[in-house]
C-alpha cells in the first residue's frame, strides 16, 4: 500500500441508462484507483461494462446513460458532475483519450499538424510557432518518420498504425496525468499492435503518464499493465496485480477466462469453457451475476451480492475466497 | 500409399483491378492499377484434418477462401476437390459439389439474415438440394442439426437478433453442415466472439472434426487459435504462401522470417515478459509490392538475391519455405522459439 | 399470426407512434378520410352523381350556418345543385384511387428496376441509372400531360376505365424513380453482407437471392417513400384534373371539383372551391405527417 495519494479514484460507480422497459444498471458499484505513473487494464467481455467506464471518466456518457451514483476524484477534485466547460478544460489538459478507430478519431478534412496544434493551443499558452514545434516533436516521439513532412499531410495518407501513433501523440500533447485508452491495438494487425504497445508503454514510463487501458485481450494487458481489473456484467470480478491476476486468479471467472485463451506455446486438446453467456442487463441474477455459470456456486451465492474481498495477492467479489485455503 | 488430399490447391491466382474509371486515366493520365491479392498459391488439405492459414490483413487469406468455395472465379491456377476440378462446372455437377463444400463466416451479425427465422436459415441449403420431403421432415432435421451445435429445438422459431454472438455463430455452423458437407472452409469464424464464447464454438468444431471426420480450411490472424485447432498451418505475407508447415514443427521451430517475426509480436497471456526482438515496418501497400521477396524491405536477413528474385515455395526437412536465406542455409532455424 | 402481432405490439415503431400526438391525429385523419372515401355511397347524404335526386332549384346553396343555407345540405350546392359534402367524399375517393393505384405500379416497376440494377450490376446498372437521370429532368407535370396527351389522341374515344388507366400510368410513371434509386443503393449494401454470401454458397439461384433474401431487408425506406408519394401524387391527380387532362368528368375527383367551383369563386360562392381544396388539403397533409413520422421512427440513428 502505497502512500501517495491515487490520481484517479473511483468510488462506487453506477452508471444507469433509463429505457422505456426500465432503468438498466450497467455499472454498478464500480471502484479502483490508478496510481500516477500506473498503467491499469480494464478488461472484460462485450457488455461487461469496460468502455462506459473509460467514457464516464472522461465525461462522455452518451445520454440516456447517465452516472447515477458514487464519484470520479482526479487528485482529489470530483470530476463527475462538473458543468460541461470544466469538464471540457479538464478533458485534453489533465486527462487525454485514446479510441479503437484511428480513422475515425481523427479529423479527415485537416492535416494532423492542424490537429496537433489546435490541440496544444487549446490547453498551453504557446504561440504557433512554438505549438509546431512541439508538435513536430511529438510526432517524432511517437516514432513517425521525417515529422515535418507529416505535418502537413491528412489522416488519410497514413496507415493504419501510422494514424493511431497521430492519435496517441495528440492525447499526449496537452502532457495529461492520465491517458484513457480504449482498445487502442484492437483494429490493428498483430505486428503493428506490438509496436504500438511498446510505444504507449515506454511513453507513458518516460512521461509518469498514469494510463487506464481498456481491452478484451488479456495479451495486452499482460504484456503492458501493472495492474488489472476484471469487469463482469458491470461490477469489478477480481481486481489486482497483473502477474497474480493472470498467473493464480481467484475469481472463478477469472479462471474460467484464463483457461479459455488458447495458448501459443502448448498444446491443448479442449479449451476451458464456461458455459452459457454473460447475462444481459435487464436479466442480471440476484446475489453474484456469475453465480448461474459458476462451478462453485453456493447457497450464499444466489441471494448475497459480494464486495471485493482480499484474496491472496488480489481482491475478488466471490464469497469462495473466504472459506479458500491458502494457495 | 497414403490416399489422395481431399483439396489440392495449385497456382492459384487472383487479380483485382482497382483502376480508376476509363476516363480518369485518359484525363489524368494515370496507369492501370492491379492488385495481386492471391498470387501463385498452392497447398492441399488430407481428408480429416485441418490446413490453417494466416497472416495479417491484405496478405490474401479471405480471398482464397472465397476461391475454394467458388464466390469468386480465379484469374489463373487450378481448384481440385476429390479429385475433380473446380473450374468449368456447371449445373448437376455444381450443385453436387456445392452440398460437399460449405462456408462459415466472420460476422456472426451479417451472416443471417435477418428477417428470417432461424428455421428458415437453417433449412434453406436442405430445401435448395431438396434433401427433406415436407415440413414436418424439415422440422425435425432442423432441431437435430441445432441441438448438434448445442442449441435447442425451439429455438427454430426465434429470430437472430435475439441469440448472442457466440449462438449466432452456432447457427452458422448448423446450417453450414445441414448438406452433410465434408470440406468447410471457415473464414475467421471466431474473431468477432469473446474469448470465452469462442473457446465454446472452438471446441464445438473440433468435436464435429472427430465425430464425422470434417475437413477444415481455417483463416485466421490469430495464431493461438490456429494452434489450438490447426494440424498443418500455412502462413501468407502479401498474397503469397511463405511457409507451409505441421503445427508443432512451426511453432517450435519457426523457419521464415515473418513466421518468426509474427511469433515473436504476438502479445501473448501466458509468454509475457520473455525478450523480444522489435518489429521493424509496416505491411506494404499491396497495389506496389517489392520486387523480389515481397518480405525483403522488413527482414533482417535480406541480401541483393532477394530483392531481385522471388523464392520458390521449396521444402526443407519436411517443411515448406519460401526464404533465399533457409534454402542457401543462411539462416538456421530458430530451436526453441515457443516450446 | 398473434405472435407477429405481439411482436408489433412491443416494437419500437408502435411506441414512437403513441408517444407522437402529431402522428396519431395524422393517423386518425388519414382513417376518416379513407373510411368516408370507401364507403361514400352510405356515408355520404346524398349521391350527387345521380342526376335523378339533382334538384336544379336547389341550386347554388350557400353553406347550412349562413343565410339561405339548408341543414341538409350541410356544405352548400354546387351551380346544379349537387351536395358538396356528399361530392368531397365521392371525389375523394377517385382521388384516393387513382393515388394509391399510380403509387402501388410505381413502387413494383421502381422497386424491381432498383434491385436489378444494384444486384446485377455493370452494364445493367448503368442503363438503369441513366434512364433515371433522364427521367428526372422532365418536370412531372409535363411528363404526366404528355403520356395523357399521347393517351387520348391514340384512344380518342376512350373508355372510361382506360382513361384512368392513362391517368394511373402517367402518374406512376413520374415517381418510379425515387423507389429505383433508394433501392439500389440498399441492395448495393446488401449484396455484400454474409447472408447474402452465404446464399450463394449454398447454391440459390440469384433470383431467388434477390427476391427472398435481399427484398424483405430493402423495403423499409421503401414503405416511407410510398407513403409520402401518395400524397404527391394525389396533388398531381388534382392538378391535372384541375388542368382538365385528368379523370373523365363523369367521376370528378376533388381537382375536377376545385376546377368547377373555380369559376364561380369570384361571383361569391366561394364554398364550392374552398371545401374541395380544404380536404385535398387535409388528405396530403396527413398523409405527408404519417410519411414523416414513419421515417424518423424507422430511422435507427435517431433512437
Amino acid at each position: 500500500m502505497s502512500d501517495t495519494p491515487p490520481l484517479l479514484e473511483v468510488k462506487d460507480l453506477v452508471v444507469e441508462f433509463p429505457t422505456r422497459r426500465g432503468t438498466l444498471r450497467a455499472l454498478d458499484h464500480v471502484a479502483f484507483t490508478i496510481a500516477p505513473g500506473e498503467i491499469l487494464g480494464v478488461v472484460g467481455e462485450s457488455g461487461a461494462g469496460k468502455s462506459l467506464t473509460g467514457a464516464a471518466i472522461i465525461g462522455l456518457l452518451e445520454p440516456p446513460g447517465r452516472i447515477a451514483g458514487g464519484e470520479i476524484r482526479l487528485r482529489g477534485e470530483r470530476i463527475d458532475g462538473l458543468p460541461a466547460d470544466r469538464l471540457r478544460r479538464i478533458r485534453g489538459k489533465r486527462i487525454g483519450a485514446i479510441f479503437q478507430d484511428p480513422l475515425t478519431s481523427l479529423n479527415p478534412l485537416f492535416t494532423v499538424g492542424q490537429q496537433l496544434v489546435e490541440t496544444i493551443r487549446a490547453h498551453l499558452p504557446l504561440s504557433e510557432a512554438e505549438a509546431r514545434e512541439r508538435a513536430i516533436g511529438l510526432l517524432a516521439q511517437t516514432g513517425i518518420p521525417a515529422p515535418e513532412a507529416r505535418f502537413g499531410q491528412y489522416p488519410h495518407q497514413f496507415s493504419g498504425g501510422m494514424r493511431q501513433r497521430v492519435v496517441i501523440a495528440l492525447a499526449l500533447a496537452a502532457e495529461p496525468e492520465l491517458i484513457v485508452a480504449d482498445e487502442p491495438t484492437t483494429a490493428l494487425d498483430v505486428s503493428i499492435q506490438a509496436q504500438v504497445i511498446a510505444l504507449l508503454k515506454r511513453l507513458a514510463r518516460e512521461r509518469g503518464t498514469a494510463v487506464m487501458l481498456v481491452t478484451h485481450d488479456m495479451g495486452v494487458i499482460a504484456e503492458t499493465c501493472d495492474r488489472v481489473a476484471v469487469l463482469y456484467a458491470g461490477r469489478v470480478a477480481e481486481i489486482g496485480p497483473v502477474a497474480e491476476v493472470i498467473h493464480r486468479p481467484a475469481h472463478p471467472y477469472t479462471r474460467g477466462l484464463m483457461g479459455s485463451i488458447p495458448a501459443v506455446d502448448e498444446d491443448r486438446d479442449e479449451l476451458l469453457q464456461i458455459d452459457g453467456a454473460m447475462p444481459r442487463l435487464n436479466a442480471l441474477p440476484a446475489g453474484c451475476a456469475f453465480h448461474p455459470r459458476c462451478p462453485a456456486a453456493h447457497a450464499r451465492c444466489t441471494h448475497e451480492r459480494p464486495e471485493l474481498m482480499p484474496a491472496g495477492a488480489t481482491r475478488a467479489a466471490c464469497w469462495m475466497v473466504q472459506a479458500e485455503v491458502p494457495r | 500409399m497414403s490416399p489422395a488430399p481431399l483439396v489440392r490447391v495449385q497456382d492459384l491466382a487472383k487479380r483485382f483491378d482497382v483502376s480508376a474509371p476509363w476516363l480518369n486515366r485518359v484525363l489524368e493520365r494515370l496507369p492501370r492499377q492491379v492488385v495481386h491479392a492471391v498470387d501463385g498459391v498452392g497447398f492441399e488439405i488430407e481428408r480429416g484434418t485441418t490446413l490453417a492459414l494466416v497472416g495479417e490483413s491484405g496478405c490474401g487469406k479471405s480471398t482464397v477462401a472465397r476461391l475454394l468455395v467458388g464466390l469468386i472465379e480465379p484469374s489463373a491456377g487450378a481448384i481440385h476437390f476429390d479429385g475433380q476440378p473446380l473450374a468449368g462446372l456447371q449445373g448437376a455437377a455444381r450443385r453436387a459439389l456445392q452440398r460437399r463444400l460449405q462456408m462459415i463466416f466472420q460476422d456472426p451479425y451479417a451472416s443471417l439474415n435477418p428477417r428470417w427465422t432461424v428455421e428458415d436459415i437453417v433449412a434453406e441449403p436442405l430445401r435448395e438440394h431438396a434433401l427433406v420431403a415436407g415440413r414436418a421432415a424439415q422440422r425435425a432435421r432442423v432441431a437435430e442439426l441445432l441441438q448438434q451445435v448445442g442449441l435447442a429445438a425451439a429455438d427454430a422459431a426465434k429470430y437472430p437478433h435475439q441469440f448472442s454472438g457466440g449462438q449466432r455463430q452456432r447457427i452458422s455452423i448448423a446450417r453450414a453442415l445441414a448438406t452433410q458437407p465434408e470440406f468447410l472452409v471457415c473464414d475467421e469464424p471466431t474473431s468477432a466472439l469473446d474469448v470465452s464464447v469462442q473457446a465454446q464454438v472452438l471446441n464445438i468444431m473440433k468435436r464435429l472434426q472427430r465425430e464425422r471426420g470434417l475437413t477444415y480450411l481455417f483463416i485466421s490472424h490469430n495464431l493461438a487459435v490456429v494452434r489450438h485447432v490447426a494440424d498443418r498451418v500455412g502462413v501468407m505475407y502479401l498474397g503469397r504462401l511463405v511457409e507451409v508447415a505441421p503445427k508443432r514443427a512451426l511453432f517450435t521451430t519457426p523457419r521464415h522470417p515473418y513466421t518468426r517475426m509474427l511469433l515473436d509480436a504476438i502479445p501473448d497471456v501466458h509468454m509475457s515478459g520473455r525478450a523480444r526482438t522489435p518489429v521493424q515496418g509496416e505491411v506494404p501497400n499491396p497495389l506496389s509490392p517489392p520486387g523480389g521477396c515481397s518480405f525483403h524491405p522488413r527482414c533482417p536477413h535480406a541480401n541483393a538475391r532477394c530483392q531481385v528474385e522471388r523464392p520458390a515455395l521449396l521444402t526443407v526437412q519436411g517443411v515448406q519455405v519460401a526464404c533465399h536465406a533457409v534454402q542457401e542455409g543462411r539462416l538456421a532455424p530458430a530451436a526453441g522459439a515457443t516450446a | 399470426m398473434k405472435a407477429a402481432l405481439a411482436r408489433w405490439r412491443d416494437s419500437d415503431v408502435w411506441h414512437s407512434f403513441r408517444r407522437s400526438p402529431t402522428a396519431i391525429v395524422a393517423a386518425v385523419i388519414a382513417a376518416l378520410c379513407l373510411f368516408c372515401s370507401l364507403f361514400a355511397p352510405w356515408v355520404a347524404p346524398h349521391n350527387p352523381f345521380d342526376l335523378a335526386t339533382l334538384n336544379l332549384e336547389a341550386s347554388r346553396l350557400p353553406p347550412a350556418w349562413m343565410d339561405g343555407g339548408h341543414p341538409s345540405h350541410l356544405l352548400g350546392t354546387d351551380d346544379q345543385g349537387r351536395d358538396i359534402l356528399s361530392a368531397l367524399f365521392y371525389g375523394a375517393r377517385i382521388s384516393l384511387l387513382v393515388g394509391l393505384a399510380s403509387v402501388l405500379l410505381s413502387l413494383v416497376v421502381g422497386v424491381a428496376l432498383g434491385l436489378l440494377a444494384g444486384f446485377v450490376g455493370g452494364a445493367v446498372d448503368a442503363f438503369i441509372m441513366r434512364v433515371c437521370d433522364v427521367m428526372l429532368s422532365f418536370p412531372s407535370i409535363l411528363v404526366a400531360l404528355l403520356i395523357d396527351g399521347v393517351g387520348r389522341a391514340i384512344f380518342p374515344d376512350a373508355h372510361d376505365t382506360l382513361a384512368f388507366g392513362v391517368l394511373i400510368f402517367a402518374i406512376a410513371l413520374t415517381g418510379w424513380v425515387q423507389y429505383a434509386r433508394t433501392v439500389r443503393g440498399s441492395t448495393l449494401v446488401e449484396r455484400q453482407r454474409e447472408y447474402v454470401q452465404a446464399a450463394r454458397v449454398i447454391g440459390v439461384a440469384p433470383l431467388r437471392i434477390m427476391a427472398r433474401h435481399v427484398l424483405p431487408n430493402v423495403m423499409g425506406p421503401v414503405l416511407v417513400l410510398a407513403t409520402i408519394q401518395v400524397a404527391a401524387a394525389i396533388l398531381t391527380e388534382a392538378t391535372l384534373s384541375f388542368l382538365g387532362v385528368g379523370v373523365p368528368p363523369t367521376s370528378p375527383s376533388l381537382g375536377t371539383l376545385i376546377r368547377t367551383g373555380n369559376d364561380t369563386l369570384f361571383s361569391g360562392d366561394w364554398w364550392i372551391t374552398i371545401f374541395p381544396g380544404l380536404m385535398l388539403v387535409l388528405i396530403a397533409l396527413s398523409v405527408n405527417l404519417l410519411g414523416d413520422w414513419l421515417r424518423d421512427a424507422l430511422n435507427p440513428k435517431l433512437q
